[in-house]
């Protein structure tokens, strides 16, 4: 929405087809080769419905770029860090250059981690660039996930997608995990004993698994390597098909655009991939790449050789996970001591619950959010217009309740960092936090709605009113009243476009249904009432007619007329 | 994904517009207003001189990066006040990451400032398949089923379903090596048991030298380790050290609880738990010396050693395991036998009734 344009028809396949042209020397040059790759695989036919595609602008939609952008950097940093990489946990006696820990044992991913840190030229650079992709990865797949919920971009049809999105995110997730447990590093080994202790919980299998997964006890000395080929091999690989799976569905349902004039459910308005989106796109690509490279040189970040070689006798105080994992380490910290004894087995619930349960609770909401949400509005038809937020207050609660649930987890995740910090009792923070990851996602959820309502009628207000001009006439009788503005065209379209709240409209007739599909229908309208009980009707052709009528003025003006009805205020108030 | 047949042709195969939708009109996309480089040729050449400034100083810092590579030793060092970074790591990324930087930036200045700037438009297509295609491919697919003869020949569809079910067997039960099977007698070799044994010295857990009474202090804290973990090599050391890490800890006997059954478990107010946490196995260290409490530094589950170890607070829900210990013939602690019940963490087959519990004796 950057620039308005006019609404010109579009003329590619114009200069598409116009059959010859003198070409530019670049062309000439190129000819050669084109046509014999042409010849062999048709590139022309390939890249005619991709070279002028349209895709829409807006600084919202740059958040799953980063994620993309940061996939390619987290790829090309981890190449460069396998060539130095030895993922063995035989143990060693250190050599290296690193003075304070020579002569120590331990293992050789640890100390070909050291090596890279300090022997090889740009090691450093490459392992700080290569960790804060993975963390910033993981944020902008976060970030860009809110982004479509909060807009609906999940609705019909791109409930798909979205599932996509949702597993990227968890194994994007869990590759960050498999990461940072590699270097066989204090930190990391202390990381890994957690998810040791987080197998063995899982009722009936947790030993077996714990076995399976470790060779035998904790640690065993298989587990680096395995977790090497997760995360440089498997997981990358599973990755990289949904990526491309992702980004091929975009490209066949064109992208969401958001409201506003000339902007419909059927077409999409934007700039074309060449040149000015390869060039934006490819830019910011650079751009990401070129800031994870700054922070790679002058950010640190995991400095393994200042916690030393893990030691399963030692660990040190404010351990903390890399942040994409402090939700569950707050379930973890902040759950209470909850575990059964029945005869000889032990069913650790204070893990399971949190460990396990909080992941599959996460990803589970977002997988079946979609499908909620179209069960409980009926409706069927697909949407290409994004939401403002306001315009669904209920699943706009229903995100930052998330959020916030979310949020309190992750400061239970520091609570031991809270407390030193502010100088609070630990226990307190830890008490306080158990109610609140309960209460402060329903006071969210309150607080939202009515704010998302609030900013409906605002919005309503400047449809039926106008906008506020600042002016204040005072009337013979001495009564003060604040002079409206008439809001323009493509004002008053953005403010109405989205879809009104679904109609409850009497049930046609029951016979011929079923007592079940009866209920079933009763239970959907409850929860379609739920959602929409408070949300705001959009204004209808009606009432803005009555409005108009009502104030013996247009209540929305073309631009023109807008400028004339500016002016004659301004000279209004010259007098 | 033909987009370019349907340009400029609204209304055909579009997904749903409604015009009767909208209580408002779409007025249609605003008049295209022209930028400042479009208007002033001297704006335009401005941008032209900053992109190719930025692309310009794409080499210089490539060539920058080269010259660290080779130049700066490693051993350099540049303080920001309190702040000190390793020359070469700053200025190889300063190098590198500025010409990324610039190279993108430069890209994106040009389409900002000078490509043209007219937003086009696309018409949507239904997401769906059109009825022609759902027909033909129905009928085709009916062809395909009946040339396969799959519908006469029944036997071989069910015969081919049962096969690709079984032929997945071979995949998992490859699996099954992934590590021994932790089966009962396994269990009490590994998880269930550690290398304390009767007679086995409380030994410092760094210098291995082994501890008398008069040599711990009321108040304080060792860590331990039992002296034949020395004898163990590389994984198998981090293993059986991961279970047998203990903590000695001298507390005035007056101040604590000691349940009967354990009177001869300590030397005069000498105790000996397990170091590795009931919770998810961190090692446990922080000691508040006043209020006898041992605090995870992972997940904050505190433990009562003034009262055989049992959890204060936090997440853990099981007592310490106490190690029994006495001193042997030259006064050095030794262990009167190994734990009663497996140290770490929760697992399923876990027989916990033994595990010390408030109220016992």
């Amino acid at each position: 929405m950057a620039q308005p344009a006019t609404t010109v028809n579009d003329d590619s396949s114009v200069r598409a087809e116009t059959p010859k042209k003198e070409l530019g020397p670049v062309f000439k040059l190129a000819a050669g080769p084109t046509k014999w790759l042409d010849d062999r695989i048709g590139v022309a036919g390939l890249g005619r419905p991709f070279l002028r595609k349209v895709f829409p602008d807006h600084w919202s939609f740059l958040l799953g770029e980063i994620a993309l952008y940061s996939f390619i950097v987290l790829i090309l940093s981890g190449i460069f860090l396998t060539i130095w990489f030895k993922p063995s946990m035989a143990e060693i006696e250190y050599q290296g250059s690193y003075e304070l820990l020579r002569g120590l044992q331990m293992s050789e991913a640890y100390a070909s981690t050291l090596g890279l840190s300090f022997d090889i030229r740009g090691g450093l650079l490459l392992r700080q660039m290569h960790h804060w992709a993975a963390a910033v990865f993981v944020a902008a797949m976060l970030t860009h996930s809110l982004r479509i919920f909060f807009t609906g971009a999940f609705r019909k049809p791109r409930e798909i997608n979205w599932l996509i999105g949702v597993a990227m995110l968890a194994l994007g997730i869990i590759n960050g995990f498999t990461g940072y447990s590699l270097p066989d590093d204090l930190l990391s080994g202390t990381g890994l004993r957690f998810v040791d202790g987080l197998i063995r919980a899982i009722p009936l299998i947790g030993t077996w698994a714990e076995f399976f997964v470790f060779a035998g006890e904790f640690p065993g000395e298989l587990i680096v390597p395995r977790l090497y080929m997760v995360h440089i091999l498997l997981v990358p690989a599973i990755l990289l098909g949904l990526i491309a799976a992702h980004l091929a569905l975009v490209v066949y349902h064109k992208h969401t655009q958001y409201s506003g004039p000339g902007r419909t459910n059927g077409n999409v308005v934007g700039y074309p991939v060449f040149p000015v989106y390869a060039a934006k796109a490819g830019g910011f690509f650079l751009i990401v790449f070129g800031v994870l490279t700054l922070m790679g040189a002058t950010m640190q970040i995991n400095p393994v050789w200042v916690f030393g070689p893990y030691n399963p006798a030692e660990v040190t105080a404010g351990s903390q996970p890399d942040w994409y994992m402090g939700f569950v380490e707050g379930g973890i910290r902040l759950m209470p001591n909850w575990e059964w004894h029945i005869g000889s087995t032990t069913w650790s619930w204070n893990v399971a619950i949190p460990g396990l349960g909080l992941m599959g609770l996460f990803f589970g909401l977002m997988a079946i959010y979609p499908f909620i949400e179209a069960w409980v509005t009926g409706d069927k038809s697909e949407h290409h217009v994004l939401d403002r937020p306001r315009n669904n207050p209920t699943r706009t609660a229903f995100g930052v309740a998330a959020m916030t649930g979310y949020a309190m987890l992750w400061i239970g995740g520091g609570n031991d960092l809270v407390a030193t910090q502010f100088d609070v009792s630990l226990n307190a923070v830890t008490y306080f936090l158990r109610v609140a990851v309960f209460v402060a996602p329903v006071l969210a959820f309150l607080i939202t709605k009515r704010i998302c309502i609030g900013l409906q009628r605002s919005d309503r207000d400047r449809m039926l009113h106008g906008a506020e001009s600042g002016v204040i006439d005072r009337a013979p009788s001495g009564k003060y009243s604040e002079r409206h503005r008439p809001i323009s065209e493509g004002e008053a379209f953005a403010l109405t476009e989205h879809e009104d709240i679904p109609a409850l409209l009497p049930a046609p007739d029951t016979d011929g249904f079923s007592e079940k599909e009866i209920k079933r229908e009763q239970l959907r309208r409850k929860a379609t009432r739920f959602y929409f009980m408070d949300t705001l009707r959009r204004p209808t052709r009606a009432e803005i007619e009555e409005a108009e009528h009502h104030h013996l003025h247009p209540m929305i003006v073309g631009d023109g007329e807008h400028h004339a009805i500016e002016a004659e205020e301004e000279h209004h108030l010259a007098k | 994904m033909s987009d370019d047949t349907s340009h400029g042709q609204p209304g055909t195969e579009v997904a749903t517009v409604d015009e009767e939708r909208y209580p408002v009109p779409d007025p249609g996309l605003e008049e295209h207003l022209p930028r400042l480089t479009d208007v002033d040729e001297k704006a335009a050449d401005r941008a032209t001189r900053q992109v190719a400034t930025f692309f310009g100083l794409v080499p210089l810092l490539s060539i920058g990066f080269a010259v660290v590579y080779f130049a700066v030793p490693g051993e350099a060092w540049i303080d920001f006040g309190p702040l000190r970074a390793n020359s070469r790591n700053l200025l190889l990324g300063l190098t590198f990451g500025f010409a990324l930087l610039f190279l993108g930036v430069g890209a994106v200045q040009w389409a900002r400032k000078l490509m043209d700037d007219e937003e086009r438009i696309d018409y949507r297509h239904s997401a769906a398949s059109s009825d022609d295609d759902k027909n033909y491919m129905l009928t085709e697919l009916d062809e395909v089923v009946e040339e396969s003869k799959l519908t006469r020949r029944k036997i071989i569809g069910r015969t081919l379903l049962a096969a690709l079910a079984t032929i997945l067997l071979p995949m998992i039960v490859g699996l099954a090596d992934l590590g021994p099977w932790p089966t009962k007698k396994k269990r009490a070799e590994t998880i269930e048991t550690t290398i304390w044994a009767p007679g086995v010295r409380v030994v410092h857990d760094v210098t291995f030298e082994p501890m008398k009474p008069q040599d711990i202090e009321i108040g304080q804290l060792v860590n331990a380790e039992p002296a034949n973990l020395q004898d163990l090599e590389g994984s198998e050391y981090q293993i059986e050290k991961a279970k047998a890490a203990v903590i000695v800890v001298r507390m005035d006997p007056n101040t604590i609880t000691i349940p009967p059954s354990r009177e001869d478990w300590q030397i005069g107010g000498i105790l000996c738990y397990s170091k590795i946490c009931t919770h998810v196995g961190c090692p446990i260290s922080l000691w508040e010396q006043q209020t006898h409490h041992l605090l995870c530094p992972c997940h904050q589950s505190t433990f009562d050693l003034g009262n055989s170890g049992v959890v204060v607070f936090g997440p853990a829900a099981r007592a310490l395991p106490q190690l029994p210990i006495t001193t042997d013939a030259e006064g050095y602690i030794i262990a009167r036998s190994g734990f009663d019940v497996p140290t770490g963490p929760s697992f399923f087959e876990r027989d916990s009734r033994k595990d010390f519990k408030v109220g016992d004796n």
